[in-house]
């Protein structure tokens, strides 16, 4: 009887089972590495503003403080963006005429407000909450990257859950004090950060501290450093066996 | 009506040879004109059932399963019934394909094939279900299955619902491996049979280039071991960790021992009761009377037998419980909500189905009439979903907290996925009637060779037994 497949079927069949051996696992690491890339995460990816604001400029170069345009970061779950008019106390003086700003004075004048594209968000089932990061001594830039250094703003860090998970298991590796100024509050250490480096530059700072300021900190695994978050979350009264509780962040 | 056949110790009847058995079982395949009108209801029937089972998903996952009855505390309702329901017909197949393989008995040849194919099928069918309750079934994935995600976390490795997944995922692998691989040589004879030339390269595929050499059979057959010996197990595990879903909680009515041995055999009883249902008809349609003989029917009675006694040993001891535990929880869930109360005719109901009615194959002109053992078999599949349904939703709606008690009623969209999943089932039960060898094959000619070269046999053929040719004594009796 005649044969249905010549003998090169045989390659075939193997390069068919080798392919699939292979390629089942690539396709299933490819589908991992691009859920956590920033294609997927948009981290260090710059989004487009209507303005294009520079925390560069005013954070850093001017030296504004955070509060002063997301003002309700300290006491409320949102950090809030500046009203037009925070831009205006300082914008109807100068650079009146920069081209740039047209809609914000146009802003003004009709009083609609600006429309800003959210870089930061989580889904509405997860509830995050500022205040109580800040009031634990979290430096904005543990989350947000280096802001002050941004022309334009972009986001720091993945934001998926295992990232926020990273430190709730173990709040010690990034709850931080500077021990020079053993007088400050939790809440004023981290502006305390910004003005620290303002004077100093970055040969000032511990080298924790730099990491902090560039955004490049992910927690420590010093022994030493390790101890001294320990202490602090015990003097917070952080109870980390129920900081990753489904509840704490799902309610 | 053809319940007029005759019981005897031969496994293959009637004039038959190597050619013979080979044509019998393979002209399903490669004669279409075979399958007529009663194929056809049949297929529109399942393929109607599959359109049902379409719809009633689409707007499940749009809706979301506020669309079923469920509701608090009923937290699991039709859903984990017919999960459950679906699991237990599948485990007839590996009970068949694996235990009785281990234990050589030859009876099984004829009907193993297709209880498999049932038993991949109702696993598929009874997947659907807890992937479905989920709500959202495409993130599942990362709920279910253990692997280094975004979230940072895995699942919860304690529960038994995760065994589950592991259970019931490894339970559908190996039968469908189990399946395919005693397919090949089968899949290799329709390749040489077959005259289509599409059919021919199909079977050509599927048999992975079998020869029939020395050396392929020597493989087969160890890996055919291996297999029994790995899916042995998954007989008594699966349904086991089914079982533990319930019995390590602690609602009323759940948290009984005996579950995992009942639950085990009640799933063997309603495979074997759902095996029967199908091939009794199949057997008269496509006149494989030689094949699947009424000795096998005989002996699938008296499992069937055995098993619903397990079971309804197991509703005896669920009631003494309920008395000698002194919880008077379980004493009132028992006497008000299932002796009496507005569910008490479903207990009883579930108690006529499946501990009175089979019963009656303690008789054996009983068990050699088609009739009645196919209307027996189709008690014990009702039954079997009704003990699921008594013992899911309705231990849910008495609780220990009166205030929380609430009744149940399933909704248009319930029985429609249910229905939709019965014509899934018989929509791929046609399918595989028609496309794949219905009987093992090749086993059936090893038989024939064991029955042909018999001592005890004088002719080289086995002439079509009657009543007066006295049998050889029975083979061993089958352990249930
Ligand atoms: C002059 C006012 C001003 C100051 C000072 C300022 N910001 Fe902003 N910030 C803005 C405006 C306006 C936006 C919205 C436009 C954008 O996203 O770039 C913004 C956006 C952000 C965002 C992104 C919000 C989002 O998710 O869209 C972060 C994070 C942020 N600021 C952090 C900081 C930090 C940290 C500081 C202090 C170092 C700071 N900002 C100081 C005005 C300011
Ligand atoms: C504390 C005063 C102050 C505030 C408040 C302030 N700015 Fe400015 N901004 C400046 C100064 C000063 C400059 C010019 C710096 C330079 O280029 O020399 C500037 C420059 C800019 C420019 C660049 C203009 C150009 O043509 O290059 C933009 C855009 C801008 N600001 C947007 C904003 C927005 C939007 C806000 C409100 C969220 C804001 N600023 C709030 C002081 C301020
Ligand atoms: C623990 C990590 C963390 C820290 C520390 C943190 N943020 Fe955020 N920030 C977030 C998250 C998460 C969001 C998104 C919140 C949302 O979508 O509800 C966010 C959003 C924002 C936004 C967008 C507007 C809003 O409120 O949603 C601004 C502005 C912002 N943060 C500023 C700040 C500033 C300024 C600080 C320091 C004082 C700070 N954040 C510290 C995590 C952090
Ligand atoms: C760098 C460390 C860190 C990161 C990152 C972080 N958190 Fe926190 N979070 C804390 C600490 C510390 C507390 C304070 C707990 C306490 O004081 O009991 C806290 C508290 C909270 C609380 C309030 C808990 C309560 O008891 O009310 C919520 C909600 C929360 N975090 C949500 C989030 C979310 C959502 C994310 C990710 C987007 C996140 N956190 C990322 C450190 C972190
Ligand atoms: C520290 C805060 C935090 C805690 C604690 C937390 N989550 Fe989350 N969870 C998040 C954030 C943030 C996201 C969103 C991630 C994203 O957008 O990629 C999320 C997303 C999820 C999702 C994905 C939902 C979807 O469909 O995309 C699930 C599921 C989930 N969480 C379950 C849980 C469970 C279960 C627990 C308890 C073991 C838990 N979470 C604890 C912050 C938290």
């Amino acid at each position: 009887m005649a044969q249905i497949f010549k003998p090169s079927a045989n390659h075939i069949t193997q390069a068919t089972l080798m392919g699939l051996a292979i390629g089942v696992p690539t396709v299933w690491l490819a589908i991992a590495a691009l859920s956590r890339s920033p294609a997927n995460t948009k981290v260090n990816v710059p989004l487009n503003q209507p303005i294009p604001f520079s925390h560069q400029h005013h954070a850093w170069e001017l030296g504004i403080d955070c509060r002063y345009c997301h003002t309700s970061v300290e006491k409320s779950s949102y950090a809030g963006l500046p009203a037009t008019e925070t831009c205006m106390s300082c914008h109807s003086q100068i650079w009146t005429n920069s081209p740039l700003l047209e809609p914000v004075r146009q802003s003004y004048e009709t009083g609609t407000p600006i429309k800003w594209n959210l870089v930061n968000k989580v889904p509405d089932f997860v509830h995050f909450n500022h205040s109580i990061h800040i009031s634990r001594g979290l430096n904005c830039n543990t989350c947000h990257g280096p802001v002050q250094h941004m022309q334009i703003t972009y986001k720091g860090n993945s934001f998926q859950m295992q990232w926020c998970l990273e430190c709730h298991r173990a709040p010690d590796r990034h709850i931080y004090k500077d021990e020079t100024r053993p007088d400050l509050q939790p809440r004023q250490q981290v502006f305390n950060l910004y003005w620290k480096y303002q004077t100093t530059g970055l040969d000032g700072l511990s080298e924790r501290e730099r990491a902090l300021m560039l955004g490049t900190f992910n927690g420590t695994d010093n022994p030493k450093e390790r101890e001294a978050g320990k202490q602090l979350v015990k003097d917070y009264g952080i109870k980390v066996q129920q900081l990753a509780d489904c509840s704490v962040c799902h309610y | 009506m053809a319940n007029k056949e005759t019981l005897n110790n031969v496994l293959i009847t009637g004039e038959n040879s190597y050619a013979s058995v080979e044509d019998s079982i393979g002209r399903l395949i490669l004669k279409p004109q075979l399958h007529q009108r009663g194929w056809w209801i049949f297929f529109f029937i399942g393929l109607a059932g599959t359109g049902l089972l379409g719809v009633s998903i689409t707007w499940l996952v749009y809706q979301g399963v506020g669309i079923w009855g469920n509701n608090q505390p009923v937290a699991w309702a039709f859903d984990i019934v017919n999960f459950v329901w679906w699991i237990g017909i599948g485990h007839a197949g590996t009970l068949i394909s694996a235990i009785l393989l281990l234990f050589k008995q030859q009876w099984r040849n004829s009907i193993n094939r297709f209880a498999e194919a049932m038993t991949i099928f109702a696993v598929m069918c009874a997947g659907l279900y807890p992937l479905l309750h989920t709500g959202r079934p495409w993130v599942a994935i990362f709920w279910l299955f253990p692997y280094p995600n975004i979230m940072g976390m895995w699942p919860q490795f304690r529960s038994a619902l995760e065994w589950d997944v592991f259970a019931v995922s490894t339970y559908f692998t190996i039968s469908l491996v189990f399946w395919f691989m005693g397919l090949i040589p089968d899949f290799a004879t329709m390749r040489d049979r077959s005259r289509n030339k599409f059919g021919k390269i199909a079977f050509a595929i599927l048999s992975l280039g079998w020869r029939g050499s020395n050396q392929h059979w020597h493989r087969y057959e160890q890996a055919n071991m291996l297999l029994a010996g790995l899916s042995t197990p998954l007989v008594l595990s699966v349904h086991t960790i089914v079982s533990y879903d319930f019995a390590i909680s602690t609602v009323i009515g759940w948290n009984v021992t005996v579950f995992p041995p009942y639950f085990v055999a009640g799933a063997v009883f309603a495979g074997f009761a759902m095996v029967m249902n199908f091939l009794i008809p199949v057997r008269a349609y496509y006149g494989l009377k030689d094949l699947v003989t009424i000795r096998h029917i005989d002996w699938m009675c008296k499992i069937l037998l055995a098993t619903g006694m397990i079971v309804f040993y197991g509703y005896i001891l669920e009631v003494f419980y309920g008395f000698y535990s002194g919880n008077v929880f379980e004493t009132a869930l028992t006497k008000d909500w299932r002796f009496n109360g507005p569910y008490s005719g479903y207990y009883w109901a579930l108690i006529l189905c499946n501990g009175i009615i089979p019963q009656l194959f303690w008789i054996p002109k009983m068990r050699t009439n088609l009739l009645v053992v196919w209307l027996v078999s189709f008690v014990v599949g009702i039954g079997m979903w009704l003990e699921r349904f008594v013992i899911i939703p309705i231990s849910l709606t008495n609780n220990y907290l009166p205030a929380s008690n609430k009744m149940y009623y399933p909704t248009m969209w319930d029985f429609m996925m249910f229905g939709g999943t019965i014509g899934f089932f018989i929509f791929l039960m046609m399918l595989f009637l028609r496309f794949l060898p219905a009987i093992n094959i090749f086993e059936m000619k090893d038989l024939l060779h064991k029955v042909i070269n018999d001592e005890s046999k004088v002719e080289p053929t086995v002439e079509a037994m009657n009543s007066k040719m006295n049998p050889t004594p029975a083979k061993e009796e089958v352990p249930a």
